[in-house]
């Protein structure tokens, strides 16, 4: 059994165990949880060691020079042989960065929720064996796997915000549920299509991607599939889901979801310019105008809430929309910088949310207007909130700097009037995001304490300094030495550039 | 290798200060005041010895040359395109570098009386140290990208200072304007610095100031406004250049940020970080030379500032604003130094930076020397001080050489550099600045004089406080007396031997310039000595005279009001809160409308199932009807018929549901909801 099919199967191994515990066992239901998520950390980061090693260190510029995807650690094993359906799981430097990624947010996710006390066991369930799902979804290279492993690791998500959510629970929960199975929809028209015109003999990736789908199909494919993956992603305008559902579900889970699972979204949408070359180029244009669209509104939204998890999700909706616009420029730097991005949004936006959910359990309020100097009582959290906030606007020296300088050059290369236009636009929201990031933060932490009853609540607790820590720590690391993360998908994503050089309009 | 240790090892001037802010304000929360002070004072000294040891081995050994003792490829863009860092080694990064080290190194000896016993000590300490680093960074930047970088992090570490009494509502606003104004004018140093990205295929200094490099970005037009691209690369960046430098009208945020203590003042806006525009302008000056329109916009900016700031320097009462106001007129000399620089005229250029070591030093000392005030007298309104002579007599002296340096009296140090920005101005043809330069001149002298006086002579005002006053602490009279020697002195070094871009002209004090600005000087002065040397109505009869010109100049000319309404009224009501209303009701609410009809048709398909044996068999029947259609052959009809009747369902669903919503008979979704 690789590592690949390992790190699937320990949150899954987890579900199993939990479910053999009786419900009262609290401590021990976490502890579990607290004991995998740390095994998945530590392998997911030997990954990243030891994929970089394979492929030639940091300092290596040896890139791949075919259209395979540079798969390590294969398993492949056929399993609905009839229909060419196999058990094939691999990894490229992208899925190692986003396994890691993932990894390290629900190992967060589990920290934060330490004092989570309402039907603890299920709770737990649902969120192991949503991030199975996660998990396989960025290993896996059959699409027929890839698709079980997506919904696996969207339905759970209905019963968390359901159940444990806060506020209008069940319209979130429905709402969130629905779109994204809207878009699943148009992912598995686009999947059986892909399987057939490419001959029906494999739903591998690479494949279908050398297997040169027709150009009448990918004319009218590529946007069905770009939508479907894109709602998840935060693509607008089907990105309405976002707010709502994060605002109302649990912290973890709002972690989770707005971390690792939008970037399913964009992992899909990268995916699907490698299978369709020409149809990328065609709808390039159309869908940087969609994603500028997310970027600037996102930002100028965001300014106007004062609900903390609200701008939290417009601001993703921001970031994610440069995570997409990175993407749809077809450009090698804004590839890298979008993949960067993913990365950086999600740990970022995880340690929001974190923060969010602690500082409502303390403060019982997420309105940044009903607060005020909370710096003087909660300094830990505030400094993280600071450090979080920080990279959001794009401040060197921290992750989302060098995703945010490397989207932006790359889309620089694209010079006519209107995609310079569109990338100023874009480039304009490090002011915007500066405004809405900087409004929050002083009106929460800064100035003279707004409610008396805050006088007296009590700084971070160990447990929860441990995934604050582990996020900023990150933040900073990745800011600072970019170095491996852009060896990573540098690497990788030659594959997809090469694909769309072998495009000749 | 460049056979130097201290230029081999010039990486350690940025690390030792970022070590010491990583002891600081990381791990040592438990520290005494004490000791976290003396690490971060020791940090910066040891970087300060660093910094001389490799500037006198520059100018004695490779005067003139550019080095680049160590490289690094820090973020690759893509094969062709790596962002390097490094450490970058000419006349003048040494320059500067030498500057921020030394001021640095004595405001933080300074704070360390002046921040005593208040209750963020470590944190100052800690921020400063931060700062320091930043700013080391900036200065030797190689590349644009780390240029960049720092520039943003010296941002920061300013934001963190603004709002260092972050308790007190003005400076919360201060902290916040001055970086979001500062990140507004960043966005065009970002746009520019993409544009000569992918146009110059790099980010080096030295491959942009390349002659070869320039000519090819010259010969390129953007695809808009007809302009050929390196002047809209260069006019960007300058953007980046006059918000951190706070030129006219990205200037609003600086008097604001004297919020912060005022050793930050001192360092960060007078001395080092307010220069840093000043300093990219000149850095790419090659790419500036030869983009005339973008010099012709440096040199309008720069001389509007100069002449406007000074303007509003001469009605504030608040000592520190005052500064600040002068602080803006002295960058405008600077960039004015810089807009009449070509490489036919580059005396401008050595006078700017000559301008920039002078102003920093008695800036800097004009700062501390209002901070020992403040310290003394515990506010910031001149009118509630005066007589202070006697009580402050060291901090009294250092003040007022500081007052005759800015006000160009010979032999210190402000005159020579100012004698230079003049002739600088005279011999390249450009009259006007000349003239509005030697107005200013005056006017300095004016209102630093009228400070000097209102603070030290005239009467107490206010003698409850006048008698609590006392001379500040050693390490405060230390640092304003180490200060107050390169204030005097500094003018005497040969600068043009030193700095220079081109072929120096050298000329002698033209003693017609140098006679023209000491009469302007001397009339400022006079005037202030009438003034406000003993108390009298004159004053208040001035202002009474202008009316509302005084008024408007007191005010600010309302550029702050200005802009408060267009952020406010325009952008966030007429922009932002729009948008927020078509997200929640038209994006989101077509969302919602799609639930709601679906519901609405659902309803109506309901009915149909009615549980009546009647209406089961018209089903049926319909159902016979349908395949008898089918045997005789009619399957495109039935599909498309099926089509459009499901179709004009869903049409006619959303349709009824979007009136329902309208006239307000629907429940929103959310309500539906328990709680």
């Amino acid at each position: 059994m690789g590592p690949l099919t390992t790190i699937v199967l320990i949150p899954f191994a987890t579900v199993i165990i939990l479910m053999f515990l009786p419900r009262k066992q609290e401590q021990w239901i976490k502890r579990i949880c607290l004991i995998s998520t740390g095994l998945t950390l530590g392998l997911s980061t030997w990954l990243v060691f030891d994929y970089l090693a394979r492929i030639g260190g940091i300092h290596s510029s040896k890139l791949p020079s075919g259209i395979d995807l540079p798969l390590e650690y294969v398993e492949k094993m056929p399993w609905l042989s009839n229909l060419g359906i196999e058990y094939f799981m691999g990894a490229d430097g992208i899925s190692i960065l986003m396994v890691f990624l993932t990894a390290v947010v629900i190992f967060s996710g589990v920290c934060a929720s330490w004092y989570h006390n309402y039907r603890t066991k299920e709770f737990f369930i649902f969120l192991m064996l949503l991030v199975t799902g996660v998990f396989g979804v960025f290993v896996a290279n059959d699409m027929f796997l890839f698709f079980l492993f997506y919904e696996l690791a969207v339905l759970p998500m209905y019963l968390l915000i359901g159940i444990w959510g806060t506020g209008p629970r069940e319209y979130s929960a429905m709402k969130l549920t629905l779109m994204l199975m809207g878009g699943s929809a148009l992912i598995v028209v686009g999947i059986l299509v892909l399987y057939f015109e490419s001959g029906g003999h494999s739903f591998a990736f690479s494949e279908i991607a050398k297997s040169k789908i027709p150009l009448t199909t990918q004319t009218w494919l590529f946007p069905v599939m770009f939508f479907g993956f894109g709602t998840l992603g935060g693509l607008w305008p089907f990105h309405t889901w976002s707010p709502d559902g994060h605002a109302s579900a649990p912290t973890a889970v709002s972690m989770l979801h707005a971390g690792v699972l939008m970037k399913l979204g964009a992992y899909g949408c990268l995916k699907t310019i490698y299978m369709m070359p020409e149809g990328a180029k065609m709808w390039g244009t159309f869908f940087m105008v969609l994603t500028t669209v997310n970027i600037f509104y996102g930002a100028l939204v965001a300014i106007q809430k004062t609900d903390l998890k609200y701008i939290t999700a417009y601001s993703s909706v921001s970031h994610c929309g440069l995570v997409l616009f990175g993407l749809a420029t077809l450009n090698p730097t804004a590839f890298q910088g979008a993949t960067v991005q993913m990365y950086a949004h999600g740990l970022m936006t995880a340690l929001f949310f974190a923060l969010v959910g602690m500082i409502y359990g303390r403060t019982h309020t997420r309105f940044v207007t009903e607060m005020g100097g909370l710096l003087k009582v909660i300094p830990f959290l505030g400094v993280a909130y600071m450090i979080g906030g920080l990279s959001g606007l794009g401040l060197p020296g921290l992750a989302g700097f060098i995703a945010e300088i490397q989207v932006f050059v790359g889309a620089f290369t694209l010079d006519s009037v209107g995609h310079r236009i569109m990338t100023i636009l874009a480039a304009a929201s490090v002011v915007t995001s500066a405004v809405y990031i900087l409004r929050a933060l002083t009106r929460m932490l800064y100035g003279p304490m707004v409610d008396p009853h805050h006088e007296h609540i009590k700084d971070a607790t160990f447990i929860e300094r441990v995934p604050l820590s582990l996020l900023v720590f990150l933040l900073a690391f990745s800011g600072i030495f970019p170095g491996w993360m852009i060896r990573l998908v540098e690497y990788s994503l030659a594959p997809v550039v090469n694909q769309l050089q072998r495009v000749a309009f | 290798m460049s056979g130097s240790w201290f230029i081999d090892h010039l990486w350690l001037v940025p690390l030792f200060p970022f070590i010491g802010f990583l002891i600081t304000g990381l791990g040592l929360r438990g520290f005494k005041h004490a000791v976290s002070s003396a690490v971060a004072i020791v940090a910066v000294g040891l970087s300060a010895l660093v910094a001389w040891g490799a500037a006198i081995d520059y100018y004695g050994k490779f005067g003139g040359k550019t080095l680049i003792p160590w490289q690094y490829c820090w973020l690759k863009f893509s094969p062709t395109l790596q962002g390097n860092v490094g450490v970058y080694v000419d006349d003048i990064s040494m320059l500067l570098t030498i500057v921020v080290t030394t001021i640095s190194f004595f405001i933080h000896i300074y704070s360390q009386g002046y921040m005593h016993g208040d209750k963020g000590y470590r944190r100052f300490f800690a921020f400063l140290n931060l700062f320091t680093f930043s700013m080391l960074g900036l200065v030797l930047a190689p590349s644009l990208i780390q240029m960049f970088v720092f520039w943003e992090l010296v941002g920061l570490s300013s934001f963190l200072l603004i709002g260092f009494y972050w308790e007190k509502p003005s400076a919360v606003a201060a902290c916040k304007k001055a970086f979001i104004v500062t990140r507004f004018a960043d966005l065009g140093f970002l746009i520019g610095l993409l544009l000569l990205a992918y146009y110059a295929k790099g980010l080096d200094f030295v491959h942009i100031n390349d002659q070869s490099t320039i000519e090819h970005l010259n010969s390129i037009k953007v695809p808009f406004l007809g302009l050929s691209l390196l002047p809209v690369a260069a006019i960007l960046v300058f953007m980046g250049a006059a918000g951190k430098s706070a030129m006219f009208p990205l200037h609003i945020w600086l008097p604001d940020a004297m919020e912060g203590p005022t050793p930050v003042s001192a360092l960060i806006h007078a001395a080092t970080m307010v220069v840093a525009g000043v300093y990219l302008v000149a850095r790419l000056f090659p790419v500036f030379a030869i983009a005339r329109e973008a010099v012709a916009v440096v040199l309008a900016v720069g001389t509007f500032t100069s002449l406007f700031a000074a303007i509003i320097a001469m009605t504030q009462f608040d000592i520190k604003r005052v500064l600040a106001y002068s602080t803006l007129s002295q960058l405008g000399y600077m960039m004015l130094a810089l807009g009449v620089s070509s490489w036919e005229h580059p005396l401008g250029f050595t006078a700017s930076m000559f301008h920039l070591t002078t102003h920093a030093c008695f800036k800097a000392l004009l700062f501390l020397g209002a901070g020992s005030v403040i310290h003394a007298v515990h506010t910031n309104d001149m009118r509630e001080m005066g007589g202070l002579h006697k009580r402050l007599p060291i901090t009294h002296i250092t003040f007022l050489i500081a007052c005759l340096a800015i006000a160009g009296v010979p032999p210190l140090s402000g005159f020579f550099s100012k004698d230079e920005i003049l002739a600088a101005a005279w011999y390249s043809g450009h009259h006007l600045p000349f003239l509005v330069a030697l107005f200013v001149a005056g006017l300095t002298a004016f209102y630093m004089f009228r400070l000097y006086f209102m603070t030290f002579w005239n009467e107490p005002k206010d003698l409850e406080r006048h008698n609590h006053a006392h001379e500040s602490p050693l390490s405060m009279v230390f640092a304003l007396v180490a200060l107050a020697i390169p204030s005097i002195a500094a003018g005497f070094i040969p600068f043009g031997h030193y700095v220079y871009r081109g072929e120096l002209e050298h000329h002698g004090i033209n003693w017609l310039i140098a006679g023209a600005s000491i009469v302007a000087g001397l009339c400022g002065i006079s005037l202030a000595f009438i003034l406000y040397f003993r108390p009298n109505d004159l004053p208040s009869r001035f202002a009474y005279a202008f009316g509302v010109f005084h008024k408007i100049v007191y005010h600010k000319f309302y550029i702050d009001e200005i802009y408060l309404y267009v952020t406010h009224n325009i952008i966030f009501k007429y922009i932002s809160a729009p948008f927020n209303w078509f997200d929640r009701h038209c994006v989101d609410g077509f969302m919602d409308l799609t639930a709601q009809a679906t519901l609405q048709a659902g309803r109506w398909v309901r009915r149909t199932v009615t549980g009546h044996l009647q209406t089961y068999l018209v089903w049926v029947i319909a159902g016979i009807i349908l395949l008898s259609l089918i045997i005789w052959n009619l399957n495109d009809v039935i599909i498309w018929g099926l089509a459009i009747i499901a179709l004009s369902g869903v049409l006619i669903a959303y349709i009824y549901q979007f009136v329902c919503t309208l006239l307000k008979k629907t429940e929103p979704l959310k309500r539906i909801d328990r709680d």
